[in-house]
């Protein structure tokens, strides 16, 4: 069942960059401007979009509840800003103390998924949904201390944005920052994205991985084999939560921000249909489809701000993307359910 | 056995979730020491302002395909005839009729497209619902924030932004303001009781019993129960389901009508927000489940939702002295009683789907 060719969504998007790209050039928007952000915006929402990779290989489909990986990432970022790590020991601390957090939510998460089997798309979006609402209780009475994170009135709850300037924000982005031609290439941080996607890739290659791809490839011929098809489904899941968390770890360097409360309510959106535009159907998922994707994604993303404000219509960019990202989830939707239609 | 009606399960699951908002409900209303009649009187309207939204839910449940999110397109539909009636500057009646008119036809037709679409994501209805609600939104807000001024030429000048392009985040209804929700008023010492709104909703229960009650209501039920069965039945599915997705999107569409002019305010980008996640919370807050679904657990749910949903930043201030947790209480209850619903139907099917089986083994 191999793929070739183009298919609707990236024939779109890479229609819609090209005109993007003519109107950049008319408004004298310069190109190694735009170059430069769409490699770190390559990677500041990559790692995000890596984290579908393992729930979709293991057949339960997009991960809509990518803000429990998220929660579990910003939690382990204001335990580094708590403690005031510098540089990029503090944004090393921060994935390091998310790791613990997003295996539990992941644990839990998987048992709630394993139960909704068939439904876990619908089930998965509303659990993240419903998680935001109830973090935000924790937030605004976290027993943090640095008052850098707390309301300057008060002294009580979490500021929603909390600046990571004096902390470790672009810690990752600088490092080995090299410019070449007048574009600056951030290797340090591309090297970075390009270690977690060879991790991955090289996980696949083991047995569990296997195993995981057996699940997703057909579960009863995988029952049959062996293989405990609840204990694989739940691995792929703390896999996605954790990389997840790994992934707003990374945002949040890169943008210099910690968002909290409800901004991590519909994250999960532009994430999956980048992963979709990159050219994944279902099981059929590989990392290429992942850095393909989020660049092609990212970069319309990037090039549509600057053009909207120079046409005076600001929100259009936004509106736009809204649009875009949602078209593209539908299509696939639409696209797999004909295709399972015409096998019945 | 024989104690139960012919055709009704004779095992009725009892459901835990309306009990648990009755106590939450009562809870926060001691804690909120809000007057009774003050909560009566929000009830009501809200109560005539989502009533019908609620009941929109019903038909798509029982025809199998779980809960219609895209009810939010046929509020879409109502907002653009209720901006059309505005731009032509049009009176009470006159306005009234172009308002319905639009909205029934925007909302047919939009209903058939939503189908169609549906028809190929068999089994993943919800999910897809709530994709075609947020790109219509986007859409919607495409056409009224840029498309007028630019490509459409609006013939009243004030409703539009300052820059020429894009209407104004608010738009007054003035002339529809108290023109069908004052008629029969009546007053029991404090408390406001609009009869003939309450009939209107009334008589849109009605008018889904009675539907449900028909041939094509008995259609649903079958599709509701299998496919397979309804296929060998001899239904034709897909157009039946286009048929339950219609008459969804126009409820909603007539129902959000109902709630836009009983504000008297037109929100144009914001007003349509969190209509189907608050509805389906508050049809699951009755008593219904995404397979199952009867007008009184829409009503019963709206009441106990919207009690919680009046009381609870009041009770979060009086309690703990910030009225955020209560609105952060509110969201969860609200996307907590959907995901909650989800996780517990599938239980429940896993359960029915073994009860069949070893009934065919036997």
């Amino acid at each position: 069942m191999k793929r070739v060719g183009v298919q609707i969504p990236q024939f779109f998007i890479i229609f819609f960059l090209i005109l993007m790209m003519f109107l950049a050039f008319r408004l004298e928007i310069p190109l190694n401007w735009i170059i430069s952000d769409a490699l770190v915006r390559l990677v500041m929402n990559g790692v995000l979009v890596l984290s579908l990779v393992p729930m979709l290989r293991a057949g339960i489909g997009i991960n809509f509840g990518l803000p429990v990986g998220v929660i579990a990432g910003l939690l382990g970022l204001c335990m580094s800003v708590n403690m005031s790590i510098k540089g990029l020991l503090g944004l090393s601390a921060g994935i390091l103390f998310s790791i613990p957090f997003a295996v539990a939510l992941g644990y839990g998460y998987a048992g709630i998924l394993n139960r909704v089997k068939g439904k876990e798309e619908i089930t998965a979006t509303f659990v993240g949904f419903s998680f935001i609402p109830l973090m935000n209780f924790f937030w605004s009475t976290a027993p943090f201390t640095n008052p850098a994170m707390l309301w300057p009135i008060g002294g009580k709850g979490m500021r929603p944005v909390i600046g990571l300037k004096s902390y470790f924000a672009k810690a990752l982005n600088q490092l080995w920052m090299v410019e070449i031609a007048g574009v600056r290439v951030p290797i340090g941080l591309l090297l970075f994205f390009g270690m977690l996607c060879l991790l991955l890739f090289l996980f696949f290659r083991t047995n569990f991985g296997r195993a995981l791809k057996a699940v997703g490839e057909n579960e009863q011929f995988a029952g049959l084999a062996g293989i405990n098809i609840s204990r694989v489904r739940a691995w792929a899941v703390i896999l996605s939560t954790v990389i997840g968390a790994i992934g707003i770890c990374v945002y949040a360097q890169s943008y210099g921000f910690i968002e909290l409360y409800d901004a991590p309510l519909m994250m999960a959106f532009p994430a999956a249909s980048a992963i979709l535009v990159g050219g994944s159907m279902g099981r059929h998922t590989h990392i290429i489809h992942v850095v393909i994707g989020t660049f092609l994604f990212q970069t319309t993303y990037l090039i549509s701000g600057p053009i909207a404000n120079e046409l005076m219509i600001p929100e259009v960019a936004e509106i736009f993307r809204l649009m875009i990202t949602n078209a593209i989830i539908l299509y696939a939707l639409l696209y797999e359910g004909g295709k399972s239609h015409a096998a019945v | 056995m024989r104690f139960f009606m012919k055709g009704e399960n004779p095992m009725p699951q009892f459901n835990w979730v309306p009990l648990v908002f009755a106590v939450f409900s009562a809870t926060a209303f001691y804690f909120s020491e809000m007057s009774a009649a003050f909560v009566t009187n929000e009830v009501i309207t809200r109560f005539i302002r989502d009533g019908v939204m609620v009941l929109a839910l019903i038909i798509p449940i029982n025809a199998g395909m779980g809960v219609n999110f895209s009810i939010i397109v046929g509020a879409l539909c109502a907002q653009v005839g209720l901006i059309l009636a505005v731009d032509y500057r049009l009176g009470a009646v006159s306005g009234l009729l172009l308002i319905s008119t639009v909205g029934i036809l925007l909302s047919i037709f939009s209903g058939v497209i939503i189908g169609i679409c549906l028809n190929r994501a068999k089994r993943r209805e919800m999910i897809t619902t709530i994709i075609i609600g947020f790109l219509a939104t986007s859409i919607y807000q495409l056409i009224f924030m840029v498309g007028y001024g630019t490509v459409i030429q609006p013939t009243n000048q004030e409703m539009m932004l300052s820059r020429g392009i894009g209407i104004r985040n608010m738009v007054d209804l003035e002339m529809f303001r108290n023109v069908i929700d004052t008629l029969w008023l009546f007053r029991i010492e404090r408390i406001e009781i609009p009869v003939l709104m309450i009939l209107c909703v009334f008589g849109f229960a009605l008018m889904i019993k009675y539907i449900m009650k028909t041939r094509l209501g008995k259609q649903f039920m079958v599709i509701g129960e299998s496919l397979e069965k309804a296929e060998a039945l001899g239904i034709h599915v897909g157009r039946v389901r286009i048929k339950a997705i219609v008459a969804s999107t126009l409820i909603a569409c007539l129902g959000h009508i109902f709630y836009i002019l009983n504000i008297g305010m037109l929100d144009v980008y914001t007003a349509q927000m969190n209509t189907d996640i608050f509805s389906c919370a508050a049809l699951l807050a009755g008593g219904a489940t995404v397979l199952k679904a009867d007008v009184r657990h829409a009503f019963s749910g709206i009441v106990l939702f919207h009690s919680l949903f009046i009381v609870s930043p009041q009770a979060g201030q009086n309690v703990f002295g910030n009225p955020a947790l209560g609105e952060y209480f509110r969201s969860f209850v609200a996307y907590g009683t959907i995901a909650f619903a989800l996780i517990i139907s599938s239980k429940n099917q896993e359960k029915l789907s073994i009860k069949e089986k070893t009934v065919k083994v036997t």
